[in-house]
């Protein structure tokens, strides 16, 4: 299978004290894998390696190579904007702007001048929030403030402005932990729809959303890989007893 | 290792499947007892128990389920649950094969005795020491001994057709002896079949202990 995103040997640090060691991870296209390990494992400072998020910390340092299609993103010269732009991110806490539904999914569109006068903005807002699955429930409501909306509304309104500016990578960290049953089941159908377009890397804590919606996962501890492998494989016969021991509960 | 609260559904799940286990091999034992030494008492006891066993047969489905839907095993958990929820129904299929097998004494201990019953007990013999090392390979989680146990179905088939001629000869000489012959031809089957069922509890251990499903396919 092709890789969308190659990891090699990535060692990553906050001034002194290494976060990641040694990574090496290969996610293919327009599959869906799943982080997963304890709290303070590297999991979302790894999904955040990947499109340089860690890049606004000052004493944060990598070493090693991450490619997307076949392109190091850590080499001098590399465009962050367009590489945030390519690899989209959705995070646990959602948080749209103060302003409409309209203006929030717009805003990077407008501001990458991506759209092609007020039609086509409009055409393109219109897809993304089809695409993330929320636009017959705010169709009618378009230029109301954001904050009107239910938080699963909310997050998949995040999921609409991550999509509206086409990018071919999703990151998504803990995207349903602060969402009810039935927001989180929406937010996890439209991830699953999402794998048509988009290759997607979802970090979550919870076992059994990583096991329904990913094609692969990994497990890291302490700042490592310990297993990666298909999903079905990880949650019926793991290769490594730590991987057996933490889905499972063995340890906290 | 931390106490988890799966455990403890675990161990009761392990009990019951093991008592399940060994009513059913003591079922089988004595039914075959009740044919030969021709104890009709001990042939009714057998047909009794048929309903505990059923009984436990439910109460294990019940705990399968409640552990999947409340507990959501993965690993090694979930497949030690599936594998009992799957061993299950085969304890209490080998357990209606025994009632078969008394229901059989009871009809040829009112008849005069026609044959030695010396390869029938031998079919006994190899389908319950089958079953209780199964069922001791499942406990164990031992792969290695539930292939062998695999293995040791062959003797029982190639008995059972031994039985099957020699009773078929019986009834050509000695036509009076057909009625108990008849009998004594599904008793053998029952005991074939035995060893069938204990075939697939071994494939089941293998799952277990491996994650590996070896039934259907040609190396068994």
């Amino acid at each position: 299978m092709e890789s969308k995103i190659s990891i090699s040997n990535l060692d990553f640090f906050y001034g002194k004290a290494q976060a990641l060691f040694d990574i090496t991870l290969e996610i293919p296209d327009r599959q869906i894998v799943a982080f997963i390990g304890p709290s303070g494992c590297g999991k979302s400072t790894f999904l955040r390696t990947l499109n340089r998020m860690n890049d606004t910390i000052p004493i944060a340092s990598a070493s090693g190579t991450v490619r997307i299609d076949g392109e190091d993103i850590y080499e001098a010269g590399t465009d962050v904007v367009a590489l945030r732009r390519k690899v989209g991110m959705v995070f646990q806490k959602s948080n749209p702007f103060p302003k409409s539904i309209f203006d929030n999914v717009a805003y990077g569109i407008r501001i990458n001048g991506i759209h092609n006068g007020k039609t086509d903005l409009a055409e393109r807002v219109e897809k993304a929030l089809v695409d993330a699955a929320l636009w017959d429930e705010v169709k009618d409501r378009l230029n109301t403030s954001a904050f009107g909306l239910s938080g699963g509304q909310q997050q998949r309104l995040c999921i609409a402005r991550a999509l509206a500016v086409q990018p071919e990578v999703i990151l998504m960290d803990e995207p349903a932990s602060a969402l009810d049953p039935i927001a989180t089941q929406k937010i996890e159908e439209l991830v699953v729809e999402l794998k048509r377009k988009y290759t997607i890397v979802i970090v979550t804590h919870n076992m059994q959303q990583a096991s329904r919606v990913s094609d692969r996962t990994a497990f890291f501890m302490l700042g490592k890989l310990i297993e990666y492998n298909p999903t079905q494989k990880m949650f019926t016969n793991p290769d490594e007893k730590l991987t057996e021991d933490y889905i499972t509960g063995r340890f906290g | 290792m931390e106490h988890r609260i799966i455990d403890q559904q675990l161990d009761i799940l392990r009990d019951k499947i093991l008592l399940l286990g060994g009513t059913t091999e003591a079922a089988v034992q004595r039914a075959m007892r009740s044919l030969i030494e021709r104890d009709s008492e001990l042939a009714k006891k057998v047909l009794d128990e048929d309903k505990v066993i059923d009984q436990m047969e439910l109460e294990i489905d019940r705990l399968s389920i409640e552990i999947l839907a409340l507990q959501h095993p993965a690993a090694h958990d979930l497949r030690f649950v599936i594998s009992v929820a799957k061993i299950t129904p085969i304890l209490e299929r080998i357990a209606d094969h025994a009632g078969s097998i008394a229901d059989a004494a009871l009809v040829l201990n009112n008849e005069p005795q026609t044959n030695n019953y010396i390869d029938l007990s031998l079919m006994a013999e190899i389908a319950a020491g089958m079953l209780r090392t199964a069922l001791d390979a499942f406990t164990a989680e031992d792969a290695k001994v539930s292939r062998d146990v695999i293995e040791r179905d062959k003797k029982i088939d190639a008995t059972y057709r031994k039985v099957f001629n020699e009773l078929l000869e019986l009834m050509i000489d000695n036509p009076s002896a057909t009625t108990g012959a008849a009998h004594l031809l599904f008793v053998a089957k029952h005991l074939e079949r035995i060893g069938d069922y204990v075939k697939d509890i071994c494939e089941l251990n293998v799952y277990l202990r491996e994650a590996a499903f070896i039934k259907h396919s040609p190396r068994g």
